[in-house]
């Protein structure tokens, strides 16, 4: 299988974002993923993101590991540099990728496979690390590359199109992004992409780690009767807590909310994340409430979606921890870094 | 040097050990020997055997003083320190015959335990510290500090020396200055009027240290990250390479740190394990920076996966293997050249690395720097394969020096402006036939835009499960391999190099392999010698091979990795190689040296006359 290439044709009438570019200039190559699979729906909600967001194509940097959902990242934003490294071990990718150069934004793509299972230990510290990136797991609960084993996110009792039934509990990665003290947990269903498109957004602005779990059925693997992942139980089960819209900086909020069911959330680089709670008395900013929320919700069998925990990430952010300059070190004139001869020879005294 | 030497000619040429238990503050005790006796203008060499634990087990520190400068450590004793009860029946037994033992006279030993052809000295040091100082931790530290003031007396050390170092290293607690000075004192003093102050073998001072420093190698490494200009390092803590990052990470702290708004011009990450810190240092390094992960054996296993990844995808990153004893966990605080092989063909498929073997911390200083010149000029991992003993102990070494017309060779990156003039842009054609392909950096420029990946590509960066596509790639990577050969750094020759036989050897094997060539020389026998400096093998290391009859290969390991490797990556005949191997986990001696090859041509002379 050789890769293809997309014609790159634009229609004169596609709308423009405020650098003068059309959506198609924020695709990539063909997707080879299954018809209907629900990370080619993702993939269309981040090139509609970064659109918005009027990013300039070159300011992107895309990480995956390996897997259905590791190969995304070819499928979208051809402008922007891509790192499809090895399997479960992106977070450590995108942790030095960004050490060199904080200017750029980060955006990795991850599957329940890749993230839980073998590269769980990668994402806690990662989270932990509080990189400034967003980490996006397309979670479908099953191994779609290797044909059909389940994953460590298959919920217990869930049946593999074989028909064996799931037994051993499953991690989720939002209770795990919120017990490790992540400052934006979210979670998605892939095809909504009208609360997928603003989460991207937001996430991409949170300055630190912002975790998205979009649940995003695999159509050939585990869409069948008896999967708790499948399109039909998951439309059936989700359930939207907090209704997040993303307002870019310096533009006014139309629609005005009711007093006390909306809360905005300023983004480091002045954006603004408008927050509808849906659960009366659900408040995204108590991480232990959401944990229980959370917990509780999915006991009953519920994905509670929408922008579940949002906090300053700021303080804790890698480089704010290790004092970083604003500019990327990778763009620090080598003048700077060396000591110079006269410094080592003064050096050298202290070794006699 | 033999013990029934006169003593005119033991001046500036013996052994010291001490006997201690770690956690006792001795180090601090011998290092001032030490560093009074480098002062003094003699070469030294220090040695420490230190247990991988914290408190309570045996340690041992060896300072060898020898006026001639050599590099390894001798392998005799003739001033023991036995200051541990627990290993004194077996530090009694090490002395040379005609050395002296000092020991803790508080509590008398049994006479069982002397030997007849030994002098053995007590000092009360526990009760001299007993009467002088309060509190039990005190007491313990200054009996060690009290036992340098009976070495300088015994060796006649200028106290003097002493003084300004204690002086020196307290310059900020001077109550503590003045009470490891009394301590020093109280020992002198007994020492001078109860022993036999000096010893025959003793220090009479030279001018033989000027122009020199004594320094670790791990220090010099990771000061050499410093001038290469490297902005992150990322590591997992890990027995013996652990003091390379704390050093880098002191340096900058003292250099790369803006005194007026506090900012730091690196980043130091310590991962969760060795795997993430690699993949750290191949994502900065991708990125632009210059990036580095000090490990050992057990990390370089850890870091397989990921070196073959940035083999295959041409991401350049520098690995520090502090060699230490393996198989598995093995012996941490021991040294070993047991990462030849793992090092060289790293990871799964047909992969091979380019290898650094700095034999001492000068080396480590200016091959780190080298390290980060080759792997951005050839885009792919390098490793510098130094070990505990050059990592860990005090060397004595000329002064680390740097020219400040340096600036890093970042190889073949694409500028903004460059990329802009192009019409499109492919990552892995081979424009200068040279095997090495243009990269550009994120961030730069949306036409330079493309994507690394691990899995199966052509020469324009895309996916590709073609044979031809795929092979002719591969094929790149051996060429980018031979253009290696080339630049990496040249082996060193001693000898005129057209004697019949000699010796090849790498790294930390260096100081013991050119003693052992003098003591040869003595004998009438003439070695050529050959320190390989990098792999791959360059044209000089074939010749080299070709050109002797015999040639000893001298490791330390039990598998011959390096000959194995000579083998496999020359053209030199199987049998022409005679492995010389150390793998007891113990510094090299230049007496091994000597006796392995004595043995070898006694051997083949025997064999010349049977078949006569």
């Amino acid at each position: 299988m050789t890769s293809t290439t997309k014609p790159k044709l634009s229609h004169p009438s596609l709308p423009k974002n405020e650098l003068g570019l059309t959506r198609r200039e924020y695709e990539g190559g063909m997707s080879t993923l299954c018809a209907g699979c629900g990370h080619d729906s993702i993939t269309a909600a981040i090139v509609e993101a970064c659109w918005g967001l009027s990013l300039r194509p070159e300011q992107l940097v895309k990480l995956s590991g390996i897997g259905c959902s590791s190969k995304t990242t070819a499928y979208f934003v051809g402008g922007a540099h891509g790192f499809n490294s090895v399997h479960g071990r992106m977070p450590s990718i995108a942790s030095g990728a960004n050490a060199a150069n904080r200017e750029l934004y980060y955006i990795g793509v991850s599957g329940d496979g890749d993230s839980l299972s073998i590269g769980l230990g990668q994402l806690a510290h990662a989270i932990r690390r509080n990189v400034n990136m967003l980490y996006m797991i397309e979670n479908n609960g099953v191994y779609g590359l290797t044909k059909g084993q389940f994953s460590a996110s298959a919920d217990i009792g869930s049946k593999s199109k074989k028909g064996d039934a799931n037994q051993q509990p499953p991690v989720d990665p939002v209770l795990l992004a919120l017990s490790l003290g992540a400052t934006f947990v979210a979670r998605s269903f892939s095809g909504d992409k009208q609360q997928l498109v603003p989460l991207i957004q937001a996430g991409l602005s949170h300055p630190g780690f912002a975790i998205i779990d979009v649940l995003s059925p695999c159509v050939t693997f585990n869409d069948h009767e008896g999967s708790t992942k499948s399109y039909a139980f998951t439309r059936e089960h989700y359930h939207a807590a907090v209704e997040a819209d993303f307002v870019p900086p310096a533009r006014e909020i139309a629609v005005e909310y009711d007093e006390g069911s909306a809360t905005v959330v300023p983004m480091h680089d002045g954006s603004r994340v408008r927050l509808r709670k849906l659960d009366p008395g659900y408040d995204p900013s108590d991480r232990a409430a959401a944990f229980t929320y959370i917990a509780e919700k999915l006991k009953q069998g519920e994905y509670v979606t929408g922008l579940i925990h949002v906090a300053d990430g700021s303080a804790s952010e890698m480089h704010a921890i290790n004092r970083t300059p604003a500019i990327a070190l990778n763009k620090i004139a080598y003048e700077k870094l060396s000591p110079g001869a006269a410094t080592l020879a003064k050096l050298m005294d202290s070794y006699r | 040097m033999p013990a029934d030497l006169p003593a005119q000619d033991r001046l500036n040429d013996f052994v010291v050990k001490f006997a201690n238990v770690n956690g006792t503050g001795s180090a601090s005790a011998n290092a001032l020997v030490m560093k009074a006796i480098f002062r003094s203008g003699v070469p030294v060499i220090g040695k420490n055997y230190f247990p991988s634990n914290i408190q309570g087990l045996p340690t041992w520190y060896e300072i060898r003083v020898t006026r001639d400068g050599h590099m390894a450590r001798s392998g005799r004793v003739d001033l023991m320190l036995a200051m541990n009860l627990e290993t004194y029946a077996r530090d009694v037994r090490e002395v040379s015959p005609g050395g002296f033992l000092l020991y803790d006279s508080t509590w008398p030993r049994s006479t069982l335990l002397t030997r007849d052809d030994i002098t053995v000295l007590g000092v009360p040091l526990a009760k001299v510290c007993n009467e002088n100082f309060d509190g039990v931790r005190n007491r313990i530290l200054m009996k060690n500090i009290c036992y340098a003031g009976v070495v300088a007396a015994l060796l006649a050390i200028d106290l003097g020396v002493i003084r300004s170092l204690v002086t020196e290293q307290y310059a900020r607690k001077p109550k503590l200055a003045d009470a490891n000075m009394k301590a020093i004192e109280l020992g002198f003093n007994y020492a001078k009027t109860h022993l036999p102050c000096p010893l025959p073998f003793r220090i009479a001072p030279l001018n033989a240290t000027a122009g020199h420093v004594l320094i670790d190698g791990n220090t010099a490494a990771g000061l050499g990250c410093v001038y290469a200009g490297a902005t992150v390092g990322a590591w997992y803590p890990i027995t013996p390479s652990t003091s390379l990052m704390d050093a880098f990470r002191g340096f900058c702290e003292s250099f790369r740190v803006d005194r007026a708004t506090g900012e730091r011009n690196y980043v130091v990450l310590q991962a969760e394990d060795e795997l993430a810190a690699i993949g750290m240092v191949i994502g900065a390094s991708w990125n632009g920076a210059r990036a580095f992960t000090p490990t050992s054996g057990p990390g370089i296993s850890l870091m397989n996966e990921f070196v073959g990844l940035a083999y295959y995808a041409e991401v350049p990153c520098v690995i520090f293997d502090v060699q230490r004893v393996g198989p598995s966990t093995g012996m941490p605080t021991r040294t070993q050249q047991g990462d030849i092989l793992l090092a060289a063909y790293a990871s799964h498929g047909d992969t091979r690395h380019v290898l650094l073997f700095p034999a001492n911390p000068e080396e480590c200083f200016h091959l780190a720097v080298a390290a980060f010149d080759l792997a951005e000029r050839l885009q792919t991992p390098v490793f510098v394969m130094s070990d505990l003993d050059i990592g860990m102990n005090d060397w004595m070494c000329r002064d680390l020096k740097w020219d400040d017309g340096y600036r890093p060779d970042r190889g073949k990156v694409l500028s903004n402006e460059e990329i802009e003039k192009l019409e499109k842009f492919y990552r892995f054609v081979d424009k200068d036939g040279d095997g090495i392909a243009y990269r550009t950096l994120p961030g730069v420029n949306a036409k330079g835009a493309y994507f690394t990946r691990g899995s199966g590509h052509n020469q324009f960066g895309a996916y590709t499960e073609d044979s031809a596509e795929y092979q002719d790639l591969l094929d790149r990577l051996k060429r980018k391999f031979e253009t290696a050969k080339a630049w990496v750094p040249k082996p060193v020759l001693e000898g005129p190099g057209t004697r019949d036989i000699g010796i090849v050897s790498i790294g930390s094997c260096d100081g013991a392999v050119r003693e052992a060539l003098g003591m040869l020389a003595g004998r009438g026998v003439a070695l050529d010698y050959l320190r390989v400096r990098a792999f791959p093998f360059g044209p000089e290391v074939e010749e080299f091979l070709a050109r002797h009859s015999t040639v000893f290969v001298l490791e330390q390991n039990r598998d011959a990795q390096f000959r194995s490797l000579l083998t496999l990556e020359t053209a030199v005949e199987k049998r022409k190689l005679h492995s010389i191997l150390h793998y007891d986990g113990m510094p090299l001696a230049a007496a091994f040296i000597v006796e392995a090859v004595d043995r070898a041509l006694g051997q083949s002379a025997r064999r010349a006359v049977a078949s006569r």
